[in-house]
């Protein structure tokens, strides 16, 4: 999950994980943003350093709001399954759910709920459909990789997709794809990349 | 910078004397009034280092410490506040005030009305959340503070500092709000009058003027404060605290079938209540539960809390415990929605917690982590 600060894209810093890095970049300067599922802040205080965005987090785990706390990031202790209604309709430029779609109850909910709080959303997820998946499921066994890092029996990840399965759900909710990037250690894959890459970013909004 | 938390040991109260009446939001005004102070810290040159906290019902202006001549009398908030603790007196200048109308040393119904000569007892104006914090303001402009680096209480204290956020927001760096609400629940008034009217028909209560009588309505406060602790713990807590344990007695004694003391929570509730009755005022009791019933700062807004809290500049950090069902996590969640439709900085915590609404006085390392990290930063911010 590491990106090695030489598979950055150019322009960042390097320090940012991989996918946060690439999100980043997507994200206006001065923008208004609500991360879902924020972890330690890291993003929402690089976009705020760098970029000169304010906003929010959304965060379960206690270790993590107190490091947002510790980041000086604005954080909501809550539940994301449990809705966004806290939000008004439209408050946010731009809605990221970076490597959490997965683990959520209610994705279409979810996914509406983003594009109704903010005007476009941006979402992550490891890559299912990845090719050593296939060879494992082929021997017989749940894949178990560095980015689905977890047994079948006590695994978070309840929602698992591949890049098309997202496509199909997004067209199925009216959501427009306006940006879409397949990475591999970091790196966008040309080749193969439905098989090839490791964690998918889509970004989008309603049509 | 920190050190490992420690008391800040033996401190001593202070009266402040105002002579410059002080309008109360019913229309009525008091004058000649005093507040009991006590300070813990040292107000840095800049003055930018001071910390308010505002007491809930029953505590007072003794947040921290002992008193030399008192030294079991820990002051109700040490956990929180001392050298090395979540709000670091090693860097902040704190401040605890006694609320008007209170019991404590700060004037109240006990108190003698220049008027009369006599204690005001039913004649004590009604006052609220609002009347507090002006007269908290007075103290701040007596004590040279301009601005507090955070206004901070839970409960009842969490809605006084909300109230300077909106008051006086060029006042206020930060509103640490905890255990809050933004306004009670019928449930809430609902036993805060089960309370008054336990006072009202003792006895002994005398329409309020029961220091000429000599008596106190102990009987109707002992009551008042069995109903106030039970809507304070959890269900799942006095279960776990009590259970259905016979006093003195093996679970599977045989009852005495009678009407004494038999439940070992019975007899906790009356030994609270008991104790309580011994310290507090009757009259007081009367007029903090009704300023708690008062507060409403969206009702001036057609019930729109976020016009309510618009004028607020300050950055907040809220907290509530999921087992408090006095002030549960949805009051909270309310005042931070209203807080983002504000566009303003937040930290919320929901704290999952089994002790119920005193769940903000006792100690919770998760709890306590996030306060003193958000007042980490606070310090750095004015450079404590």
């Amino acid at each position: 999950m590491s990106g090695a600060a030489t598979s950055a894209p150019a322009g960042s810093t390097g320090r940012l994980r991989t996918d946060l890095d690439l999100i980043a970049q997507w994200i206006r300067p001065g923008s208004q943003v609500l991360d879902l599922g924020c972890g330690d802040g890291e993003l929402l205080a690089h976009l705020r350093d760098s970029r000169g965005c304010r906003g929010y987090g959304v965060e379960i785990a206690d270790h993590h709001v107190h490091a947002c706390v510790r980041q000086r990031v604005n954080v909501v202790q809550a539940n994301l399954d449990a809705g966004l209604r806290m939000f008004a309709d439209g408050m946010f430029d731009t809605v990221v759910l970076s490597q959490t779609l997965q683990a959520m109850h209610r994705v279409e909910a979810v996914l509406r709920e983003m594009v109704r709080v903010g005007r476009e959303g941006i979402v992550s997820f490891p890559n299912f459909g990845h090719w050593k998946h296939a060879v494992s499921l082929l021997a017989g066994r749940m894949p178990v990789t560095r980015q689905i890092p977890y047994q079948w029996y006590d695994t978070p990840n309840i929602h698992l997709c591949t890049p098309k399965d997202f496509e199909i759900l997004a067209a199925r909710l009216g959501l427009q794809i306006t940006d879409r990037a397949l990475l591999a250690e970091g790196r966008p894959v040309t080749v193969l990349p439905a098989l090839r890459a490791t964690l998918a970013v889509y970004r989008f909004e309603t049509r | 910078m920190t050190s490992p938390p420690r008391s800040v040991g033996s401190v001593k109260p202070q009266p402040y004397a105002f002579s410059d009446p002080l309008p109360l939001a019913s229309g009525a005004s008091l004058r000649d009034y005093s507040l009991m102070v006590e300070t813990y810290g040292t107000l840095n040159a800049d003055k930018s280092n001071a910390v308010l906290v505002c007491h809930a019902l029953n505590a007072s202006h003794h947040v921290a410490g002992t008193y030399a001549d008192a030294p079991r009398n820990v002051g109700w908030w040490d956990n929180m506040v001392g050298p090395g603790k979540p709000v670091d007196t090693d860097r902040f200048f704190v401040v605890g005030v006694n609320n008007l109308g209170s019991c404590f040393g700060s004037t109240g119904p006990m108190s003698l009305d220049p008027a009369s000569g006599k204690p005001y007892g039913a004649r004590f104006p009604v006052v609220t959340v609002e009347d507090w914090v002006d007269a908290q303001a007075r103290l701040a402009d007596r004590l040279g503070i301009e601005r507090f680096a955070a206004v901070m209480g839970g409960s009842l204290g969490g809605m006084q500092a909300l109230s300077w956020a909106t008051r006086y927001p060029e006042r206020v760096g930060h509103c640490v709000a905890i255990a809050t609400t933004p306004r009670l629940s019928a449930q809430n008034i609902a036993f805060n009058d089960v309370a008054r009217t336990a006072i009202q028909s003792d006895p002994d209560f005398h329409g309020g003027d029961y220091y000429a009588w000599g008596v106190v309505p102990k009987r109707g406060l002992r009551v008042a404060r069995m109903i106030g602790h039970i809507t304070y713990l959890s269900g799942d807590d006095m279960a776990e605290k009590f259970g259905r344990a016979l006093r003195g007695k093996a679970e599977h004694d045989a009852y005495a079938f009678g009407y004494g003391v038999e439940f070992e929570v019975e007899s906790y509730l009356r030994y609270q209540g008991d104790k309580f009755s011994e310290y507090f005022d009757a009259n007081t009791y009367l007029l903090i539960t009704r300023a708690l019933d008062y507060f409403d700062p969206a009702r001036n807004h057609g019930g729109d809390l976020a016009r309510a809290l618009a004028p607020a500049q300050c950055k907040f950090l809220l907290a509530s415990f999921s087992t408090d069902w006095r002030f549960p996590p949805e009051r909270s969640r309310e005042i931070v929605e209203a807080l983002i439709r504000n566009r303003r900085d937040v930290v919320y915590a929901e704290i999952d917690a089994p002790h119920g609404h005193d769940a903000f006085l006792l100690d919770d390392v998760r709890y306590h982590r996030a306060v003193a990290a958000y007042f980490d930063n606070i310090g750095r911010e004015v450079g404590a």
